[in-house]
């Protein structure tokens, strides 16, 4: 049995209708893996909002997926404008999504708490002018 | 084996082994075989998908012949709202029940009765809200079998109602029990059936451990005696016993426009559309909404494959007769009855899984795709699988081989060939 599945998607810049691709594309394969259902919910719901904010303020950016026999792990990278103050943008209601973009139903200012809030483990890197890095992981029992 | 009865078949002689069946199917249900179209059981959820593409007619619903009326002492007829789209210049329900009647059903129950008081009891649910948000309309069994299919997570947003179909049933027969004094078995409780979802929601219930509908009459065979039963008739009877909102129910939209209580929903009808709305749902991406109403055909029962007008001409006709009826003739009095409740949970059905044990699941995933770097990505579907990574899912199942692929054949005939200083054409 191979010990980990590998998979690799990019998310294009300001194209929200390609948004959502990469999350129903994985969705997809957990289920063909047999992941837990509730499990597969919560990668799913993670990564689209991940997928949301990479199209929405990073300009795009590349998600790398690793799939073990306990986990699920996502990195989101990009070379965006990186985040300044991490602990304000993980507070709900926060957004810096510009208003045609809320226009668009997007910018609730819920993407990165709900990234948290559906991810077992979290952790955000950003520095200012060079980029952003997520890692989420959802545990598979 | 209950679990995947059907009521969508193949015949073989008629078939020619094309593709036009593999490549409409939304669950990737159905491969070609020796030359041949094969149903994968467990992945078809009976949306009658195929018999619409089908160019030779080789796919077919089983459904009950008209002399199934003979099997019974008393018969009973359930006929849908969508049957009253199908006959032009019909003024009322009237006329056509009475027809019905005519034509040797001893009585008639509609199903759009059945349907207002469905309407009835999921207003209360919802007020209860113990049901998660949003609830998800259980009346097409296309939809609901796609559910258990495929989204294991919206299983418990499906309202547990039986369908308008089963309760015109349950009721009808009790009344002509206690009219008639027979045996239950001696009543046959006879559906008029817009698609072939609905027969085998009769065959094999979704939520009911039983159905009291003993039959599915397709409605394109009924079609012809019932229109000259109608013409032949003089005079009618009052019959009818529903009003708008059971009406309604043949349209997409027409379910959720009948709760009243509430405008925070969406319907959705055509199978691709229902996917789209059911994958959005389960990635939580519409967190307001109370109610969802899902339709496997496109325009909602009117568009079901049985039937024999134009789905948007049948609808036009519906909305007519609509404006002469009162918004509602049937409502529940006290709690909603035991008989309206499912009785089993709808359970999740993992066909999509690729084998029992998660290390195989995760062997053969990878030779999947080891397999799909193989195929030329065309998705031409000459190999009998819908998409090349059809094929190759099958191929790890080992129930295909990856040389049935041609454009992969003729690849390495043509390198044969080069080998063999044969490649110059004639």
């Amino acid at each position: 049995m191979p010990d980990c599945i590998y998979l690799h998607y990019t998310v294009p810049g300001d194209d929200f209708t390609r948004a959502g691709e990469a999350s129903a594309d994985l969705k997809l394969r957990l289920k063909k893996l047999g992941i837990p259902p509730e499990a597969v919910r919560k990668v799913s719901i993670a990564l689209y909002e991940g997928e949301i904010n990479l199209a929405i303020h990073a300009h795009g950016g590349e998600i790398d997926v690793q799939i073990t026999d306990d986990a699920v792990c996502m990195t989101l990278s990009d070379q965006g404008p990186g985040i300044a103050d991490i602990p304000l943008a993980m507070s709900e209601g926060y957004s810096t999504a510009p208003d045609e973009v809320r226009s668009l139903g997007f910018g609730a200012g819920m993407g990165l708490p709900n990234m948290k809030k559906y991810s077992d483990e979290f952790d955000i890197q950003s520095t200012v002018g060079v980029g952003t890095t997520i890692k989420m992981a959802v545990h598979v029992d | 084996m209950e679990q995947f009865t059907h009521s969508v078949m193949l015949d073989k002689q008629l078939c020619m082994g094309c593709i036009n069946c593999i490549k409409r199917c939304p669950t990737e249900a159905i491969r070609v075989r020796d030359g041949k179209a094969h149903i994968l059981k467990e992945r078809c959820i009976d949306c009658g998908e195929c018999i619409r593409i089908c160019p030779h007619h080789a796919k077919k619903a089983i459904t009950d012949p008209i002399s199934i009326l003979q099997n019974f002492e008393y018969t009973i007829a359930l006929p849908p709202p969508s049957l009253y789209g199908q006959y032009n210049n019909l003024e009322e329900q009237d006329l056509l029940l009475e027809a019905l009647l005519d034509m040797g059903f001893h009585g008639v129950f509609e199903v759009a009765k059945a349907a207002e008081l469905v309407s009835d009891a999921t207003r209360r649910l919802l007020q209860m809200g113990n049901i998660k948000r949003p609830v998800i309309s259980s009346a097409c069994p296309a939809v609901t079998k796609l559910i258990r299919v495929r989204f294991p997570q919206l299983i418990d947003h499906v309202l547990p109602l039986v369908a308008p179909i089963e309760l015109a049933a349950r009721l009808a027969k009790k009344d002509a029990m206690r009219k008639t004094g027979l045996a239950k078995e001696k009543i046959g409780c006879i559906f008029l059936t817009p698609c072939p979802a609905k027969v085998t929601a009769t065959r094999a219930p979704v939520g009911s451990s039983h159905s009291e509908v003993d039959g599915a009459v397709a409605i394109k065979d009924i079609y012809p005696q019932l229109l000259a039963s109608m013409k032949k008739i003089t005079q009618v009877d009052y019959l009818a016993s529903a009003g708008r909102i059971g009406l309604g129910w043949a349209e997409s939209g027409g379910e959720a426009a009948g709760l009243v209580s509430t405008d925070s929903y969406l319907a959705a009808d055509g199978i691709e559309n229902v996917i789209r709305v059911l994958e959005d749902l389960e990635d939580e991406k519409y967190p307001d909404l109370e109610f969802v109403e899902l339709n496997a055909c496109a325009g909602g029962c009117v568009g079901g494959v049985l039937q024999v007008e134009n789905p948007y001409i049948a609808k036009a006709k519906i909305k007519r007769m609509r404006r002469y009826v009162p918004v509602s003739k049937n409502h529940l009095s006290g709690s909603i009855p035991h008989e309206m409740l499912w009785d089993t949970d709808l359970t999740y059905e993992p066909v999509l899984e690729l084998g029992r044990t998660r290390s195989e699941r995760f062997a053969r995933y990878s030779r999947m795709e080891e397999i799909l770097g193989q195929l030329p990505g065309l998705d031409c579907g000459s190999c009998g699988a819908p998409t090349c990574a059809a094929l190759a899912e099958d191929v790890v199942r080992g129930q295909a081989n990856i040389n049935d692929c041609t454009v992969l054949m003729r690849r390495r005939m043509e390198a044969v060939l080069r080998a063999l200083g044969k490649d110059e054409g004639p």
